[in-house]
């Protein structure tokens, strides 16, 4: 535990302000990096993902996405990317990066937070009356917010973890001190700046949760999948169960 | 080009190496994950306080977690040890939320039938909730292994040995083709992995072949598309 | 009034869901189409507001082919109640009621004070316009979907078995309310059910469907009891089975109505005890 108090230490010392490293412009950019980001990956995946949940078409690519998200490794196209750019421009690698591995979940969660809409909500709304752009944002959208967020979430907190390799390709950010601690040797330097950057995580995850709780409450009821009700209607007849799928 | 026939020897170590390296987490994460799942969805008062723990455990980035965990269980920044024990907890996170999620959807009137016909207690999970579940299982099991193969390079800014070391060396070198390398086998050994994974479903799952129960479907369908790493 | 001429529908996958389907459902009565799964009977209802489009023949409102009007235009002036509700799970009660009239324009006040009306002509206490769906029992998400399609003053009101998930001492009160609600408002229903007394008892005409939406026999409750045109319709009306013969029996010198099983129906009176 002895190092544990010496990374409270560092943490704590004056130098962390007044040094030439200080950690409030290290948080800022690492937030920096990951709000630009987000933000990027929302707005490609977001309509993408609405898209592929209204109409139903593409779904495979929404899960090809994930698959690949998952599959390719952070660090090697960090490094892949700065050497294509060039070490100079290791922001933009850096930020081309967290968009790609961003991307996927926010679509995912876009999508299947529409594709779980009650069909028959949809059905009704559009037996009212209702434009396929009135559905998509008066009913799919909302009600698929909760899932939406958790997309978010994943993918804000895919891009933090990514942020702190990127202090390897020059970035800076919070991974800076875990990099220059494990190259020096300075334990209480690469604890402190695993503390801050687990906590900079927790924060986030945190926001997120609590956004989602909002937003589930916002819509009126608990889980989005299933609505509860009192009494258990009886399945689709199959030609209502064909007459859905015709007009999906 | 070049750089791959000049190394190949070091590329065939570096993943077979990797690959061992990757196999260890994911098999104990499955193993202690399916009971802990089993646990959570058993008993309602466990399963808020499990959830969160392994959601928060899921929420450290990886880099982090291979710092802070020598000094927390007193091993070398440098040991193998580190990487295996760090990626088996995200694993264990990983798996546990998705075993929870398996166990539910399974359907609630074949439980009940088969609970009509006498089963009851452990009986019942092993014959009827845990195959059931399988499907699921199945999909967090891939979601893991493909999430654990890319973990593993990152170990490699602590010491460990593994593909990672092809991006560092190629970055210092400048070599792309090095880089790429390491890359595309890290891929082939994830693909490779969730190939094994869904065969072995299909052997011991053989009814899952063809036409499937909607629930389960759409479970290991959500696990697959929303369960990431960190 | 609807007609219905030569109506085929035939999915992208091939199968025929409506075959040559012909009728007119006359204005301010309640048409009731009744069959099983199979006889295509949602797929007709939801080629009146063109939730399906007739691949074969025309369907018109008023003389009007629904095939060239505005899909959306068309919906939103035609009321739409479903089996399972489809209650806009985010949105309150009264919001769920006044949804269309509020998407045509309607400002909030003005759509405020006629949802409210409407609750009060479906039977629902005002209390409960602040709450959400999911709040409500099953009878009462029926009651708001029926006030939700009345929203617009619809001429037409379509119902998809809109009392099939309830349990049966509410349906017998909903179908009460139904006709309690018709008797004011006198709109050209078109009431889908696969259940035969249910039809019976809110038909002005009862259209019985076999599969592919073959007419099997149509006339008023009282014509189809009094001449089962086949079979089928004797089977799917349960004439065969002595439900529907009643025979009076005497005992303890009072008239005892039974049926063909001799299970008691009721007490014949004379007409003037009776009202």
């Amino acid at each position: 535990m002895n190092l544990f108090q010496d990374a409270l230490a560092w943490l704590t010392d004056p130098e962390r302000s007044a040094g030439p490293n200080p950690l409030v412009d290290r948080i800022g950019e690492h937030l920096w990096y990951t709000l630009l980001a987000l933000v990027v990956s929302a707005l490609i995946a977001i309509p993408l993902g609405y898209l592929i949940g209204h109409t139903g078409r593409g779904r495979q690519l929404a899960v090809l996405g994930s698959g690949a998200a998952r599959a390719l490794p952070s660090l090697g196209l960090l490094t892949i990317f700065t050497l294509l750019v060039g070490v100079g421009n290791a922001q933009v690698a850096a930020i081309a990066v967290f968009v790609i591995l961003g991307v996927p979940s926010i679509l995912a969660g876009a999508y299947a937070g529409v594709e779980a809409v009650d069909r028959t909500v949809v059905d009704a709304a559009r037996a009212m009356g209702m434009t396929e752009t009135q559905i998509l944002f008066r009913v799919e959208a909302p009600l698929g917010l909760p899932l939406l967020l958790g997309g978010l979430r994943s993918a804000a907190l895919q891009i933090i973890a990514t942020a702190v390799l990127a202090a390897y390709v020059g970035l800076g950010g919070l991974g800076i001190y875990i990099q220059r601690g494990i190259s020096l040797r300075t334990y209480d330097e690469m604890l402190g700046g695993a503390i801050l950057i687990v906590l900079l995580a927790l924060a986030v995850d945190a926001l997120f949760a609590i956004g989602e709780r909002v937003a589930r409450r916002a819509i009126g009821s608990g889980p989005t999948r299933s609505r509860p009700r009192p009494d258990r209607p009886e399945p689709l007849t199959t030609d209502q169960q064909s007459t859905l799928e015709e007009i999906r | 080009m070049n750089w791959v026939a000049a190394n190949l020897d070091l590329i065939v170590e570096l993943t077979l190496t990797h690959a061992r390296l990757s196999l260890l987490p994911i098999l104990i994460g499955f193993v202690i994950a399916v009971p802990l799942g089993a646990f959570a969805w058993r008993f309602r008062w466990a399963r808020g306080l499990t959830l969160t723990v392994v959601g928060l455990l899921y929420t450290i980035p990886s880099l982090a977690l291979f710092v802070l965990l020598p000094p927390i269980i007193g091993i070398s920044f440098l040991s193998e040890l580190n990487v295996t024990i760090a990626l088996s907890i995200y694993a264990v996170a990983l798996m546990t939320r998705s075993a929870t999620e398996a166990l539910e959807s399974v359907d609630p009137d074949v439980r009940g039938a088969a609970a009509a016909m006498g089963y009851s207690g452990w009986g019942r999970f092993w014959a009827v909730d845990l195959p059931l579940a399988g499907p699921v299982l199945l999909a967090g099991l891939r979601v893991v292994s493909v999430s654990t193969v890319s973990l593993v390079t990152v170990g490699v800014l602590v010491g460990s040995r593994n593909l990672g070391y092809l991006f560092l060396n190629g970055l210092q070198r400048g070599i792309v083709a090095e880089i790429a390398t390491g890359i595309v086998m890290t891929v082939v050994i994830a693909v490779v992995f969730d190939l094994l994974l869904a065969l072995a479903g299909r052997l011991v799952m053989p009814w899952t072949r063809g036409a499937d129960g909607g629930r389960t479907r759409r479970a290991a369908r959500r696990i697959a598309l929303t369960e990431g790493p960190a | 009034m609807i007609e219905f001429r030569g109506v085929g529908k035939r999915f992208a996958d091939g199968t025929d869901a409506v075959i040559d389907f012909s009728l007119v459902m006359p204005s301010h009565q309640v048409t009731v189409l009744v069959g099983s799964s199979g006889s295509g009977k949602t797929t007709i209802l939801r080629m009146i507001n063109r939730m399906v489009d007739a691949t074969e023949g025309e369907v018109e409102i008023d003389g009007e082919n629904v095939a060239t009007l505005e899909p959306v235009q068309l919906r939103r002036r035609i009321g739409y109640v479903m089996q399972s509700a489809g209650l806009l799970p985010h949105r309150r009660v009264l919001d769920n009621i006044t949804t269309v009239p509020r998407l045509n324009g309607m400002g909030r006040a003005t759509a405020d004070e006629l949802g409210l009306s409407l609750m009060d002509t479906v039977g629902l206490d005002r209390s409960l316009a602040r709450r959400y769906p999911h709040q409500l029992s099953g009878g009462q998400q029926q009651r708001v979907g029926v006030a939700r399609g009345l929203a617009v003053d619809p001429n037409i009101l379509l119902m998809d078995e809109p009392f099939g998930a309830v349990d049966p001492i509410v349906r017998a009160d909903l179908q009460a309310e139904l006709m309690r609600l018709q008797r004011d408002i006198g709109k050209t229903v078109v009431f889908v059910t696969h259940d035969i007394d249910e039809a019976f008892l809110l038909g002005d005409q009862v259209v019985i469907l076999a599969t592919g939406g073959v007419i099997a026999q149509k006339g008023t409750p009282a014509e189809i009891l009094a001449n089962p045109a086949s079979d089928f319709v004797a089977d799917f009306i349960g004439a065969d089975r002595g439900r529907r013969s009643l025979r009076i029996v005497e005992q303890a010198g009072r008239r005892i109505v039974v049926d063909g099983d001799g299970r008691a129906a009721g007490v014949l009176t004379d007409d003037s005890a009776a009202r």
